[in-house]
């Protein structure tokens, strides 16, 4: 018999959802995490805005962790801090797991598995920022985890590559702390961000938003000096004779999330090449039988209200894990959508319930989506306006479903 | 006067159109109470929920997450951060406790937004 019945990896919000569903299931349940405290990048989420759906409260990122933390902490869940997995195997169908601990290396056996890793921020090298490799050149989370963690303002005159969410965040946040924000830059031609922290973290501090613009290259030896602004055609190529060069010490990175499957991989869990996380059933099982997955691993969630929600069916999911197995049929999103999640419905579990999480690849107005099963139509949504940065939930009945049935996501105008 | 904007209460990030006549304000676009409510506060007294850190003594924990207890006035958030940097915090603090009450005569208090173990 393995040590635990669940072993959820990183205990962010998709993990703490995860490790107390698995335990109101009276499950044996180990939480891994590889920080010092619980709660993931939330602790550095010091605005508002969190927990609306799940609270009804419109909360800052570390009183939506403290309200998991304690419930996790309530519950006696077993928890090892400043851990960190560096090899996860199964064999005979039970998870063996290498924990790197202060008090030396430990090995841990799971019936079923839970990664609840997070996801990473693309860098500068991933965007091909050319030019010198001066000190100033920071993520948003980085500056982010300066300020809000370490107390210290690392900028003074600062451009912001990107209008993702967490770029927009800082924006503010530098400005608040005395910085000067000269501008948010972003290539593609619409913003990245939720409309309304264009409007609470930009407008609110005239700090201007240039879409179709990027870096072209840093300048500066020990520091930052200055940074080259070139304006974008539609295939996000700089425009020749457009450059300009801008006077500042830090250059703000917020150019997109990947999620984190480093662990995953090592375990041949499949990828899905648009949700840039592991394909998954209604369940949150991975191709790898007893694998789960949830939270921002699997894909970037713009609200941390379904991180927990993904987390605690992964972590009921998971504490049902019989091994028994499953009979998929694909669920197959058309081109008009950027991902959708999942991409398998396992037929011999229950889908009356299939919660769908999406995103269309365009700004689109008054659109439809829809769901078939062998070409009839099963399910319906209209939309005023569907928008990339926005993700949408449907919750549709797929009961009817069974293995090799053509099930697909469908969208078009309305 | 008219104005539209974009509605900061929740993620639907709905736009919103208000505009005043005679004294009456009607909002348009707004798909809650909520969203009118915002609407009516942007055209007459626009304010804002303040979320930032308070310095502390500990060196582990150089600062403390804190946020107003409710909206302040927009035009009084410069100030209070200059405020709030004369703050410092030096006990442990749990998540909800009050660092400063009545937060410069506002009648919201300054509250802590996370634990401070100490």
């Amino acid at each position: 018999m393995a040590d635990y019945d669940v072993t959820v990896i990183g205990a962010g919000p998709a993990g703490l959802a995860a490790a107390l569903a698995a335990d109101e299931k009276g499950k044996r349940v180990l939480l891994v995490e590889r920080a010092a405290r619980m709660g993931g990048i939330l602790n550095q989420c010091i605005h508002d805005g969190f927990g609306l759906l799940r609270f009804g409260e419109r909360l800052s990122g570390c009183e939506y962790a403290s309200r998991y933390v304690r419930m996790v902490e309530a519950a006696g869940i077993e928890t090892t801090l400043l851990t960190f997995v560096t090899r996860v195997e199964k064999k005979d169908g039970v998870f063996h797991i290498t924990l790197v601990t202060k008090d030396g290396v430990r090995t841990v056996t799971s019936t079923a598995l839970v990664l609840s890793t997070g996801c990473r921020e693309r860098t500068a090298k991933q965007v091909g920022i050319h030019g010198t490799r001066p000190a100033g050149v920071y993520t948003a989370g980085t500056a982010q985890y300066y300020i809000n963690i370490l107390g210290e303002q690392p900028a003074k005159r600062v451009v912001i590559l990107g209008s993702g969410d967490i770029g927009l965040i800082m924006a503010r946040r530098l400005t608040l702390e005395g910085a000067e924000v000269l501008g948010v830059f972003e290539a593609k031609s619409t913003p990245s961000g939720l409309t309304r922290n264009i409007a609470q973290c930009l407008d609110d501090f005239g700090i201007p938003l240039h879409v179709s613009h990027t870096v072209t290259r840093v300048f500066g030896d020990a520091r930052l000096e200055a940074v080259e602004i070139s304006e974008v055609d539609e295939k996000m190529q700089p425009i020749p004779g457009t450059a300009q060069k801008i006077d500042c010490d830090t250059l703000i990175l917020s150019v997109g999330l990947i999620p984190e499957n480093e662990l995953a991989e090592t375990l041949g869990v499949t990828l899905d090449p648009r949700a840039k996380g592991p394909v998954c059933d209604q369940n949150y099982e991975t191709l790898v039988d007893g694998v789960f997955v949830c939270g921002n691993a699997l894909h970037v969630n713009d609200l941390v209200d379904y991180v927990s929600e993904s987390g605690a069916s992964a972590g009921a999911a998971a504490a049902d894990y019989s091994g028994k197995a499953r009979e998929l049929a694909e669920l197959t999103a058309d081109g008009g959508f950027l991902y959708a999640v999942p991409e398998r419905l396992d037929t011999a579990g229950d889908l009356s319930k299939t919660v769908v999480f999406f995103r269309s690849r365009e700004v689109r107005e008054k659109s439809q989506v829809s769901v078939s099963v062998n070409g009839e139509t099963v399910f319906t949504k209209k939309y005023q306006r569907l928008k990339p940065p926005e993700m949408e939930r449907i919750e549709v009945d797929l009961s009817r479903v069974k293995p090799g049935d053509r099930v697909t996501l469908e969208l078009r105008e309305a | 006067m008219e104005k539209t904007f974009v509605c900061i209460v929740c993620p639907n990030g709905c736009t919103l159109h208000a505009a005043e006549e005679n004294g009456v304000i009607s909002v348009t676009g707004n798909r809650c109470p909520k969203g009118e409510e915002y609407a009516k506060a942007e055209l007459t007294n626009p304010v804002r929920t303040l979320t930032t850190s308070v310095a502390t003594v500990f060196p582990d924990r150089p600062v403390l997450p804190v946020r107003t207890s409710g909206a302040i006035p927009k035009d009084a958030i410069m100030p209070a951060m200059r405020v709030i940097a004369g703050l410092r915090v030096n006990h442990a603090v749990a998540c909800g406790d009050v660092i400063a009450e009545n937060f410069m005569g506002f009648g919201v208090d300054l509250v802590a937004t996370d634990d401070l173990r100490v």
